[in-house]
């Protein structure tokens, strides 16, 4: 078999995405860049979407892929919702999109990570990478630009950060990575998810935050 | 029974012209005629006790078990017929293994019995097909939901419990059991008001000898389904005797 | 349908050792992703059953599928009124069947696993891979382990080997592997398995390592 691979014309989400879990929810971010080669067919683009009331996912890879998976996952959570009668583990989500990966990694391009708040483990991060599975982490980056800034966020994050410190950590981050990977960019869409439910935020691309260029 | 022989029993298809499905109602009296089953749920888990009528002398000493696990986590208490017990059982065990292979955890009790409920619904439709011939108790305790009892009957029927009984003796068990303080009893103690009420039930003039099948999940033996350690059944089986004796040597007195 | 693949996440070297009454296995913590040191907290030395140590190298994802495939296993045959009671021995044969049936279909579990433990005064250690080659040894090792350190630890063995040398040898060979491998990190675990004890596996730790072969002596 040969690595999965975008056919031609394939649109990617060459992609800068994160993830950080505090006490008591969790921040997920992402650029909004969309490219087709080095065609930039959406410069807007949200690449945060809804798997259920408290889960949500950061999707890299094949835009068609991953939207494939994150339609089919979520159906699956809203019928799992109603069996168990109650919202459905941030796990559990990430368990479902980890098999579909795997029992798939000949045609899926997808890498993406699964995060929310749930009432047994509260706010977590989990990572699908590419082949499928799943990984737990306290905090979690993917996608192209990521490559870039793996020093950084090894250097800068803290366990046990705030709410707002885990904003600030994925804004530099990703305006890190945004910079230095060709396919990523735009603007900046974070969340955040809690007990209370979820607040979105975007950070316009004229005013990211600058760093030895400013 | 009044309307045996009227026609309308011979197939689960068909209602009688009063509303009932005969065959549903056979198949409740095959779990009444079984020996008694208890489970009673108490603050740190459910413990089953289960009086299993020894049909020949020669059975092996804790063979043909009425108490029964699915997974590792869930207790399960059977009366009635013991193969289609069984059958419902293995049901579980391929629903449960599909819940932890697709979503990574143990599927919970509440969850199996709904399933494991609708599946038998299903076997009081048609023809060709008869009822479950037995009541399963399904029993789990787990930090987050604390302990859980259910009852599925060959109707379909399913009912969380703080205490259940079924079969025999289920009318003086029931008795029993609302007499007990669930809610700060222990499940060493339940184990050996389980014992006491399996004992007392029993009738020894009309039925054969029977071996007692004591089990719980609780805290203690870390959310899995385990049977009683053999020092505390002995010990409840030892009361229990004890007190039945003292029972009879009054009713002497009188 | 999967026809072949390659290991995407992957962890390298395992070692195993016997000791006298017992077991020895040890791996270093890290999921490679490529070149890319990723995940730096996978947990490659596990327990399967009562009695078995199972150390997996290659694709780490298809290492956590085997181990589900071995849970299965032994739920299956659990019983209220004993433990799953399968041998060390008997998992390392099933695990071989279970590879070799993958491989050919085409659609291998792409990992070298050490299998060992000790049950009824047997102890066994054994290897297990992605083609379904299987065998027994008093030493083990999978991936650059089988050149760098497989050496070290038949050089090291004899069979009154205690547990603290064995730790010793698996230590030293671990640490070689650090200087050696560039697909390590240098935070490891180890697992024993002996008759009395059961299964212990450490959390993991660092070694400590010497550079001084790099001063300059003019």
């Amino acid at each position: 078999m040969e690595y999965p691979e975008l056919k031609k014309g394939e649109v990617d989400l060459g992609t800068s995405i994160m993830g950080v879990a505090f006490d008591g929810g969790v921040v997920i971010g992402a650029d909004s860049r969309t490219t087709t080669g080095s065609y930039i067919a959406n410069r807007v683009s949200d690449k945060l979407t809804q798997l259920a009331d408290n889960i949500y996912c950061c999707r890299s890879g094949s835009a068609a892929d991953t939207q494939a998976v994150a339609e089919y996952v979520k159906f699956h959570l809203a019928m799992h919702k109603e069996e168990i009668g109650g919202e459905p583990k941030v796990s559990v989500a990430a368990r479902v999109v980890g098999s579909m990966v795997y029992n798939n990694k000949d045609s899926l391009m997808a890498g993406i990570i699964i995060a929310g708040w749930d009432e047994v483990d509260g706010g977590s991060v989990h990572i699908v990478p590419l082949g499928g599975g799943v990984v737990k982490m306290p905090f979690a980056i993917g996608g192209s630009g990521s490559t870039y800034i793996y020093g950084w966020v090894d250097d800068n994050y803290k366990e046990g950060m705030t709410r707002d410190e885990c904003i600030e950590f994925v804004r530099n981050g990703l305006a890190l990575a945004m910079a230095r990977d060709g396919s990523s960019g735009g603007l900046i869409r974070m969340a955040v998810i809690d007990k209370d439910g979820v607040e979105r935020m975007m950070i316009p691309g004229n005013e990211l935050p600058r760093f030895f260029d400013k | 029974m009044s309307s045996i022989g009227t026609g309308y029993d011979l197939s689960s298809t068909t209602y009688s012209p009063d509303g009932r499905v005969f065959q549903v109602e056979y198949a409740s009296k095959a779990v009444d005629n079984s020996g008694t089953a208890v489970g009673i749920r108490v603050s740190d888990g459910v413990v089953f006790g289960v009086e299993k009528l020894l049909i020949s002398p020669m059975l092996l000493h804790g063979s043909n078990r009425r108490v029964s696990t699915i997974g590792r986590h869930i207790g399960v208490a059977s009366s009635g017929l013991v193969a289609d017990a069984r059958a419902l059982i293995n049901r579980g065990n391929q629903e449960a293994n599909a819940w932890k292979s697709t979503y990574g955890e143990e599927i919970s009790v509440k969850v199996l019995t709904e399933r494991l409920a609708s599946f038998a619904q299903v076997y009081t439709l048609y023809g060709g097909v008869r009822p479950f011939g037995c009541a399963l108790l399904l029993g789990s305790w787990t930090e987050a939901a604390g302990p859980q009892l259910y009852m599925i009957q060959p109707s379909g029927e399913a009912y969380g419990y703080f205490g259940v009984a079924v079969g025999k003796g289920k009318a003086a068990c029931k008795t029993d059991i609302e007499k007990l303080d669930l809610e700060s009893m222990t499940c060493e103690e339940a184990v050996v008001e389980i014992a006491k009420m399996i004992h007392s039930v029993h009738d020894s003039d009309k039925d054969k000898e029977y071996e007692l099948e004591l089990s719980w999940v609780c805290r203690a033996s870390g959310g899995r389904h385990q049977l009683v350690p053999a020092e505390l059944r002995d010990s409840a089986l030892a009361i229990a005797t004890a007190e039945s004796s003292d029972d009879d040597s009054s009713s002497d007195d009188d | 349908m999967q026809r072949t693949q390659q290991p995407i996440v992957t962890g390298t070297s395992v070692l195993g050792i016997k000791f006298d009454g017992g077991v020895m296995v040890a791996a270093d913590t890290l999921g490679s992703y490529g070149s890319l040191a990723r995940f730096r907290d996978l947990r490659r030395v596990r327990q399967a059953g009562e009695y078995t140590l199972l150390g997996g190298s290659g694709d780490y994802m298809d290492f956590e599928a085997m181990l589900e495939y071995v849970d299965e296993l032994l739920l299956e045959d659990t019983t209220l009124d004993a433990p799953p009671s399968y041998t060390p021995r008997e998992l390392h044969q099933y695990l071989a069947r279970i590879y070799y049936n993958k491989r050919s279909e085409f659609d291998p579990l792409w990992n070298q696993l050490v299998v060992g433990g000790v049950r009824d005064g047997d102890v066994f250690l054994g290897y297990v891979d992605l083609q379904g080659t299987h065998y027994e040894d008093e030493t083990v090792a999978t991936g650059y382990g089988s050149y760098i350190a497989r050496p070290l630890l038949r050089e090291a063995y004899r069979d009154d080997l205690t547990e603290a040398e064995a730790r010793k040898v698996l230590e030293d060979a671990m640490r070689v592997l650090f200087y050696r491998d560039a697909r390590t990190i240098n935070r490891i675990q180890i697992g024993v398995a002996t008759e009395a004890g059961g299964i212990d596996i450490s959390e993991p730790f660092e070694l400590e390592t010497d550079w001084t072969v790099g001063i300059r002596k003019h």
